[in-house]
């Protein structure tokens, strides 16, 4: 029975709620891409092995596989702990700025780099809860110096936007080169 | 000494003393603001400095490396948050000095610390750099592949009580490393047929996710926070002079430092540790610590400083990057044609003196900045959280897109950015992931270019550095195994007891 209890102690550590679900699926997936070695670097018939393309994938993959388990097996024998769902609940609500973003990077090459921040950054100022006046005139002044840092001064390469096209001459090479 | 006034020379320049102030004015700013942190502004900044002539792109983003620290101290010390990780510690004794009505000290000291840290350790890697310059060309491909091999294990051990996850998020960087098209047959590994795939995942796109795009998620997800802060009264310059009364804890604090961040992996979590710990056996106060130590504060301040200039010498002399702000300048160097390694000192010295200046130089910048405007950046630490994350989120997006104005890095990076909250949430390492992607790199391409020269296996440790190396790699296993094993007999022998 000691020895049981001393094995539990050697995996034992101290861990955040949730840490179980994210050890199960690291393992999943490394496990699955364990099974896809063969297929996803194929080895060749007469290189050596540590020059077989396929050589690092199996240590990378193989090592994924033997720290994933057994870091699911100290997640396992650790105490079980409360508030797992709604850790779950915190990682999904996390996802939705990802989806934000994504939106802005789709938003991007068609309004144009300007307007699209200044409407991201005032959006994004709204749904993290702000609505004083001077919140906004901050956030879109500072849409407007990251714009002007990056775009006009540091020529950073992001494209003009397809709506720019529809503006008069002298504007739309202005907008299209710096804004 | 031509080759040194061809270095000054490239640094007199106005567009690289321009970049150098900004890059260490703009660090101080950055490490002062709680989450954001260096690796997310250079990985943010990297595409912009693209068009800049090389020595101006690099000085400005080695200016971020190498103050952010500084700034990092001040809400540690005001609000007991760390401004960057690496300032933890500081809170131990700083923000206590502050409960007891001695913020100005405690800031003062704090500085004059860093200042001294980041001055020794520069001072060191400039008295070893012709040290360096013969040493370096020694390291073959085996003896690099030995390096960063040493590097990765030392990464993973050096995260005690999560080994097994480091080693599973190292494993993960170096995995992500191979997806794509194989460099030397062009075979495509783990595409599964998407034409996206093949291009490979882009370690800045990584990093930004990790980083910056976690870090946006997590503070608009997260309760808004304001802290306030009292506005700090009187001249902070009295730091240095009282410094002078604690120069043995500084400056061998600072000695771990330089130690510590030349060993690739380590870093300065460790420094700290052994620079705190000793500070505390030879104080004549040791009670105060963790209560508002002069000495706890100098200790942990000169040891955290003293690590972005020494952990520039594995980086420098054999291009092996030894934690995540190094590797991140690894990228930095590559972008702007300067592959650092053995050649660099044979064929670049100005170069290398140019950078070794420059660090000098942006370390008296960022104290006479600090000294001067620290009310004003206490101003910018008040920022409301969530507006800091919807900047965060607005400044990655130049960042990622601007790499290749790939809208599929960009989701990438919004799907690192997820995993990244997850492992912030679990408290789990990032660092392994981003030196996996690295060290693997380097160990992938170093193994195959010295395996054909060797008729054994055995033959990789045939020259002297290589067995060294070798040798250091089974003794930091070993040791490590004999304090798991040590600490798992004291665990069983606790059981019985309690079984009794």
């Amino acid at each position: 029975m000691s020895r049981i209890k001393g094995m539990q102690a050697l995996f034992k550590r101290h861990r955040q709620p949730g840490d179980i679900v994210f050890a199960w699926v690291f393992f999943a997936v490394a496990a699955f891409l364990f099974t896809q070695l063969g297929a996803q670097s194929p080895w060749m018939p007469e290189a050596k092995t540590f020059s077989q393309p396929a050589f690092w994938p199996t240590v990378s993959v193989g090592l994924m596989v033997v720290f994933g388990a057994l870091h699911l097996l100290s997640s396992a024998l650790s105490p079980r702990l409360t508030g797992r769902l709604s850790e779950l609940g915190f990682w999904l609500r996390s996802a939705e700025y990802a989806l934000w973003f994504m939106i802005y990077v789709f938003m991007v090459p068609w309004a144009g780099y300007l307007p699209t921040t200044m409407l991201f950054g005032a959006g994004l100022a709204l749904r993290a809860g702000y609505r004083s006046k001077s919140m906004m005139v901050s956030v879109l002044l500072l849409s407007i110096v990251i714009v002007v840092i990056f775009k006009s001064i540091l020529q950073v390469k992001i494209p003009g936007g397809e709506l720019y096209q529809y503006l008069p001459g002298p504007w739309r090479s202005f907008m299209l080169t710096y804004l | 000494m031509e080759i040194f006034y061809s270095a000054l020379n490239a640094l007199l320049d106005w567009q690289v003393l321009l970049a150098l102030l900004i890059g260490s004015v703009g660090g101080v700013i950055i490490g002062a603001i709680p989450g954001v942190g260096a690796a997310v502004a250079i990985a943010i900044l990297l595409p912009a400095t693209f068009a800049l002539p090389p020595l101006v792109g690099l000085t400005m983003l080695l200016g971020i490396y190498g103050s952010s620290m500084y700034g990092g101290a001040l809400p540690a010390v005001l609000i007991n948050t760390p401004g960057t990780a690496v300032n933890a510690l500081t809170t131990y004794d700083g923000y206590p000095m502050t409960q007891n009505g001695e913020a100005k000290r405690a800031v003062a000291l704090s500085y004059s610390a860093s200042f001294v840290g980041g001055i020794i350790s520069i001072l060191c890697l400039i008295m070893l750099s012709p040290v360096l310059a013969r040493i370096a060309p020694m390291f073959g491909s085996r003896e690099i592949f030995l390096a960063a091999l040493l590097g990765i294990v030392l990464v993973v051990l050096a995260h005690r009580g999560q080994v097994f996850a480091a080693g599973m998020l190292a494993a993960f960087g170096m995995f992500l490393q191979i997806v794509g098209l194989e460099p030397v047959t062009y075979s495509k590994r783990f595409t599964f047929g998407q034409t996206w795939l093949t291009s490979g995942v882009d370690l800045i796109v990584v990093v930004l996710g990790l980083f910056a795009l976690s870090q946006a998620f997590l503070l608009l997800t997260e309760k808004d926070n304001a802290p306030e802060i009292k506005a700090l009264e009187g001249s902070l310059f009295s730091g240095l002079k009282e410094l002078w009364l604690y120069k043995r804890v500084a400056s061998v604090s600072a000695g771990f430092g330089v130690l510590m961040g030349m060993i690739p992996g380590v870093g300065e979590f460790t420094a700290q540790f052994m620079a705190y710990t000793y500070a505390q056996k030879t104080s004549k106060t040791p009670d105060m610590f963790g209560k508002g130590s002069p000495e706890g504060l100098i200790a942990s301040e000169a040891a955290n400083n003293a690590v972005p200039a020494a952990a520039m010498i594995p980086l420098l002399a054999l291009g092996i990057p030894g934690e995540a702000l190094t590797a991140m300048m690894l990228s930095v160097f590559y972008v702007h044609n300067v592959i650092p390694g053995p050649q660099l000192f044979q064929g670049q010295m100005d170069l290398v003196i140019a950078l070794y200046l420059a660090l000098l130089i942006l370390n008296v910048i960022v104290l006479c900045f600090l000294l001067i405007s620290s009310n004003l950046l206490t101003r910018i630490i008040e920022l409301p959280t969530r507006v800091i994350g919807l900047a965060i989120l607005l400044l990655s997006f130049v960042g990622v897109y601007s790499l290749r104005n790939s809208i599929t890095d960009c989701a990438l990076a919004a799907g690192f950015g997820v995993f990244g909250v997850i492992l912030k949430r679990l408290h789990l390492p990032i660092v392994p992931i981003i030196l996996g992607m690295v060290l693997g790199g380097i160990m992938e391409i170093k193994l195959r270019s010295a395996m054909p020269r060797l008729k054994t296996p055995l033959d990789l440790i045939d020259r002297p550095i290589a067995m060294i190396l070798f040798a250091l790699i089974l003794i930091v296993i070993g040791l490590h195994m004999r304090a798991f094993i040590r600490r798992q007999r004291e665990k069983t022998l606790a059981i019985e007891l309690d079984n009794r």
